[in-house]
């Protein structure tokens, strides 16, 4: 199958490795990846801040350049929520945008979605002999409605161990702008979600969304705790002949 | 005088005094993890049934509010014909003038009141105590907020910030200035402080004869009014004494007593995590020889009015004070709601409050924002309130105010830089070039960030710059 892979701004600018991790994955997979050169960002800073114009904008730029994929694979629970969630809200009824984001919407999905529901796999093959925790992000969770896609396809990874995390369904506190907005009350949820990781004794704690990620990931680093994060993709392309990219 | 919100400061402001204090941190996650699990399981236990009792409390809600002007004429009228009397408020001075003569028409200078959530809304106790009558609270909870003279920071259990030992010496100091002192050697155990406040209570139950309740729901063709408790206090209030006075917003209407039947089962759950409560209470004008012999009903707007009028934030009014998305939320798990300023605190207290008030303070342009948008509170509100829909919509209009110059600038420079791709690869070329230049604090609001966080290392190459080489054949 031709997927259209939209990288996200913040994966695209900050983890690039998570985007070659799902290249290298689908590739692996017998899948064709395509980039679109003109994509940029979904637009769910701005709409979650309350700048709907610039957001409406970007969902005009992100329909145009994906409007003639067959399936659009987006590493980022939150960014594929923004598109198929939030992107109806943003045009007007029967407008130019909600029409054309009827027809594209069903076809973008997060990457567990992918593999799972279109491309009908759990064991992508992969390889990653590590204690790891899933932390399910709250778009992955409650707009997506991801279920127990990661966990079937974590479960089916060969030497993986899958340990249970405390607290699992609560918020991170990243937010996007929260995090800077209300940095206290953000670092006291993120602190809580660093304890549930190291507690549940995983090496890595892995998520759908690097954003997520990013956040409690830096308050593990600041706390020293030994605990990395990884996005699922990197945990799916490791296999044992190749391990994860660094 | 009772506390007020008034002088409490912008949400991060007062979220950081909250999430410094450990023994409210300690009190609020044990409480409100102990009601989540409750209203857990109790919520679990039905089943697909519950995802279509949500669905018809919504229905009724929105179709009560799109007919609203139909209905309050109707239960007008039925309140009356049941022998009560009703008297219309536009705002929150016109409904305390309006309860103060009542109770100065019957000659008394002290009232009992059961927990009510509007009258904490429009302040009418201050306003009673400055036409020199005494308000008394029964609701075990808010007597105890009372007595502290603290606010309320809980929809359901105002005094959920506080712990026994905390209570147990407001008794100890407070009890016998407002009546029957607490007993000497007042232990800290739920059931001697449960027994203090009942001896205390009893007494001036027996003694007034004037009361104030609030109303769950408000039945607009029998006049029915309704009120559901735990202890019993609100009982003793409804029943004992001569003249009730019911002070109920305009959005607690339901068309038919047997609309009563979603909302018996989906409250009780949401609220306290029981499949049914205590008491429920419902009282239709007088009735001669039995309860109340005078009854008042007055109807508040204060604002509602104005949120029907708004197409997305007019779902707030579908809320029936149930407090489940309170207990979820953490948000407010972390700092309590004296944090939002305002008698409706947590989630729904984020987009109420400002559309009541209006947002023309700083304390209500922060409401919006106190939320990281996890979607908790829609998950688990009975009446589908989409409440993270209706905080973006509100941060919609703040973000068109005048204020927030520097995340406007920053908006705008985001917006530069994704606009094309060219200019996004452009950034993302100098962010790689001076990638060892980032400093590991960062000054102003971003600050907020490196406080407590590391921040990522920049790559050296984006994944569009990867891309191209790996297209080429280069990677």
């Amino acid at each position: 199958m031709r997927i259209a892979l939209f990288i996200t701004c913040v994966n695209d600018t900050l983890f690039p490795d998570t985007g070659r991790h799902v290249v290298r994955l689908l590739e692996r997979l017998g899948h064709e990846v395509v980039f679109p050169e003109g994509q940029t960002c979904c637009g769910q800073m701005h709409y979650n801040t309350g700048y709907r114009r610039p957001a409406a904008k970007l969902a005009v730029r992100f329909v145009r350049t994906f409007e003639d994929a067959d399936a659009v694979v987006v590493p980022s629970g939150s960014c594929a929520a923004m598109i198929r969630d939030n992107y109806p809200r943003l045009g007007g009824s029967g407008s130019r945008l909600s029409r054309k984001v009827a027809g594209l919407a069903p076809r973008v999905y997060d990457l567990t979605e992918l593999l799972v529901d279109v491309l009908g796999v759990t064991d992508v093959g992969a390889y990653y002999p590590h204690k790891v925790a899933y932390h399910p992000t709250c778009h992955g969770l409650r707009m997506l409605g991801l279920g127990d896609r990661p966990y079937r396809l974590l479960r089916a990874v060969r030497g993986l161990e899958l340990v249970e995390l405390a607290g699992a369904t609560e918020c991170c506190g990243f937010g996007g702008t929260f995090a800077v907005k209300n940095g206290d009350v953000s670092s006291a949820m993120g602190a809580d979600k660093a304890r549930h990781a190291v507690e549940s004794g995983a090496e890595v704690l892995c998520a759908v969304d690097n954003s997520c990620l990013m956040h409690i990931g830096g308050t593990l680093s600041r706390q020293r705790s030994g605990l990395r994060v990884a996005h699922i993709a990197e945990i799916l392309a490791s296999t044992e002949k190749e391990g994860a990219l660094r | 005088m009772s506390a007020t919100f008034l002088g409490i400061p912008p949400f991060p402001e007062a979220a950081r005094a909250a999430v410094d204090d450990s023994r409210l941190r300690h009190n609020l996650r044990k409480a409100t993890h102990t009601i989540r699990d409750k209203r857990g399981a109790v919520v679990t236990e039905l089943e697909e049934d519950w995802e279509r009792l949500r669905s018809e409390g919504a229905a009724i809600k929105s179709h009560t509010l799109r007919h609203l002007d139909h209905y309050l004429e109707q239960l007008e009228s039925s309140v009356e014909r049941a022998g009560g009397h009703v008297h219309w408020a536009a705002d929150a001075a016109e409904a305390n003038a309006i309860v103060t003569r009542l109770v100065q028409a019957t000659g008394e200078t002290d009232v009992v009141k059961v927990k009510s959530m509007a009258t904490q809304e429009i302040e009418l106790n201050n306003a009673l105590a400055e036409a020199g009558i005494t308000a008394y609270e029964t609701d075990l909870a808010e007597l105890i907020v009372q007595l502290g003279d603290d606010l309320p920071s809980h929809i359901l259990v105002p005094a959920i910030h506080l712990g026994r030992s905390q209570i147990r010496e407001i008794f100890l100091d407070q009890m016998a200035e407002w009546g029957v002192a607490a007993p000497e050697g007042l232990t800290d155990d739920p059931r001697a402080l449960a027994e203090a406040a009942r001896v205390h209570l009893r007494e001036r139950f027996l003694r007034t004869r004037t009361a104030i309740s609030g109303a769950n729901f408000a039945v607009a063709d029998s006049g029915t009014l309704v009120v559901l408790e735990s202890e019993g206090n609100g009982r003793m209030c409804l029943t004992l004494p001569e003249t009730l006075i019911s002070v109920v917003g305009i959005e607690k209407i339901v068309p038919t007593w047997a609309d009563l039947e979603v909302f018996m089962q989906t409250l009780p759950r949401s609220s306290t995590g029981e499949r049914m409560n205590p008491y429920t209470s419902t009282w239709t004008g007088v009735t001669p020889g039995d309860g109340p012999q005078e009854f008042h009903l007055v109807l508040l707007d204060n604002g509602r009015t104005d949120v029907l009028a708004d197409t997305v934030g007019r779902q707030a009014l579908r809320c029936i004070r149930c407090s489940a998305c309170l207990n979820t939320c953490p948000v407010y798990e972390r700092t309590g709601g004296h944090a939002y300023g305002s008698v409706y605190p947590g989630p729904i207290g984020a987009i109420l409050t400002p559309q009541l008030r209006g947002m023309s303070s700083e304390v209500d342009e922060a409401l919006p924002y106190a939320s990281s948008l996890c979607g908790a509170c829609y998950e688990v509100c009975p009446v589908a309130i989409d409440i993270p829909e209706v905080l973006v919509h509100l941060r919609e209009e703040v973000a068109a105010g005048p204020g927030h110059l520097g995340e406007k600038a920053m908006m705008k420079g985001a917006e530069a830089v994704l606009g094309s791709s060219h200019a996004l690869n452009a950034a993302q070329h100098a962010a790689g070039a001076a990638r060892n230049l980032v400093p590991r604090h960062l000054p102003g609001m971003a600050g907020a960030w490196t406080d407590t966080r590391d921040l990522p290392d920049v790559p050296a190459e984006s994944f569009r710059q990867w891309w191209n080489k790996h297209e080429k054949g280069q990677s």
